[in-house]
């Protein structure tokens, strides 16, 4: 594992009947210092191993994709057969599954979000990243802001401010007296849980994957020791953070593609009234 | 989502004090969230306008390659159905033509036949004709030469009977044979 989960575990020397208690990692292995700061006006920024791996996310999508599609060929070979398969996805799978033909609008969207949330959320186990960008919470907090900034107006733009309010609100087909109860759970729902759920669910899935690997990694560690307990428990655990780490590949890429597909369902909610 | 609420309050009130201690997870630092938007924008900006729209056209140019080609199979193919159908209506006309044409032939012929037969006919009617006419003036013409001479021949019998004693019988016969016997000479000359 890498160097700060060792630090975290409690120093190298730190074993099972060494007089060492078990050294759980906790949130400390979330915490970057900074590895230079910087200051515009009065906002200092701290640019941290985070900052870096998503930096470096967002050069490998652009030149992976500007690679893939820079000559495209009407029979295509390659990385642009690659890069078609993902757009084709984006496009088929997601954007005209929860908005239909109008849904292409939006296709270059949420194939941004898709690519960058997932190759954020690999670099959970990437050898040397292993953090995934989407595990600060921050992260997560930003996407699902642009997605909210992005179906709101679009939803005011599309049926009007108070359309808007009311088609959210008061649902139709349901008894009267219902609404009491109904609009302002629908308000709640739509304008402020449905953007903090839209974060916390990738951001949860991404930090307890991670903090769930680290354990079994640490635990690994900690176990190496000259008793038998120790030896089958090391190597347990060690097998164990193998298989998760496994496990952490789909639950990637299952969060990228529900967090985009989100995204889609509620731009695709603003376009048109649920009636 | 209470929770929520209160441990990023308490993040904000923490690091507005500037305290040392360790900030929550849920903590949302605004330089984090800014340099957050900022990646994605980069990268929405940078696929949007660089790489997603040549592959946008070349699936599109796909799928009309694709169409255009059906449908220029299909234009060929209804192409080729009518030249054959052109075809064969020429190969019947000429067909009809030279059906016509053999019918045409045959009824000339016939024509020429029944012509050339007719002329014959009125031909042959002539000669007949001609014939007949000949043989009507001939035989008149021996009738009248032959009446003449009968005539004649009468007048000399009777001149050389008259001219004999009737009495003698036997003379008389004579003359009777003679005249007989210079007949059958003129007859035979």
């Amino acid at each position: 594992m890498s160097t700060e989960v060792v630090v975290a575990s409690g120093g190298l020397d730190c074993h099972l009947m060494s007089g060492c208690g078990f050294p759980a990692p906790g949130a400390e292995i979330f915490q970057f210092d900074a590895v230079f700061t910087f200051t515009i006006g009065t906002l200092e920024f701290h640019i941290t191993k985070i900052t870096l791996l998503l930096l470096l996310c967002v050069i490998l999508i652009l030149a992976f994709f500007s690679y893939a599609f820079r000559k495209p060929k009407l029979v295509p070979r390659g990385a642009q057969n690659v890069g078609e398969m993902g757009y084709l996805f984006i496009r088929d799978g997601i954007a005209r599954e929860a908005m239909g033909k109008e849904g292409d609008k939006f296709v270059p969207f949420l194939f941004s979000f898709f690519f960058l949330v997932w190759l954020s959320n690999f670099m959970g186990i990437v050898p040397f990243a292993q953090i995934p960008v989407t595990s600060i919470f921050a992260i997560p907090v930003a996407f699902a802001l642009i997605v909210y900034v992005t179906w709101v107006p679009i939803g005011i733009y599309k049926q009007g401010f108070f359309g808007f309010f009311k088609n959210m609100m008061f649902p139709p087909g349901v008894p009267k007296v219902m609404y009491v109860l109904l609009a302002p759970l629908e308000f709640m729902s739509n304008i402020i849980v449905r953007p903090a759920t839209h974060a916390i669910r990738l951001f949860a899935n991404m930090f307890a994957g991670h903090l769930l690997i680290a354990s079994f990694s640490v635990a690994a560690f900690y176990l190496i020791s000259a008793s038998v307990v120790g030896i089958i428990g090391s190597a347990a655990s060690f097998v164990v953070a193998i298989a998760l780490t496994g496990f952490e590949v789909l639950i990637q890429a299952l969060q990228a593609y529900i967090f985009t597909l989100l995204a889609a369902v509620y731009i695709g909610g603003a376009l048109h009234a649920e009636h | 989502m209470i929770n929520v609420i209160a441990a990023v309050s308490t993040v904000v009130v923490a690091s507005g004090e500037g305290a040392e201690e360790m900030p929550s997870v849920l903590a949302v630092p605004i330089d984090e969230l800014i340099i957050g938007i900022i990646a994605f924008l980069v990268v929405f900006g940078g696929l949007a306008k660089f790489a997603l729209p040549s592959i946008k056209k070349t699936l599109e140019d796909r799928t009309n390659a694709i169409e255009g080609g059906i449908e220029r199979a299909t234009a060929a193919e209804a192409e080729a159905k009518d030249l054959l159908e052109q075809y064969r209506a020429q190969l019947a006309q000429a067909r009809e033509e030279a059906s016509a044409i053999r019918t045409q032939a045959q009824a000339d012929r016939s024509a020429l036949i029944e012509e050339a037969r007719g002329e014959a006919r009125v031909a042959a009617a002539q000669v007949t004709a001609a014939g007949e006419a000949q043989l009507a003036a001939d035989r008149s013409q021996a009738t009248a030469a032959l009446t003449r001479q009968v005539g004649e021949l009468a007048v000399t019998l009777a001149g050389k009977v008259v001219g004999q004693s009737l009495t003698d019988d036997a003379r008389v016969r004579s003359t009777v044979d003679e005249f007989l016997n210079d007949l059958e000479r003129q007859a035979a000359s």
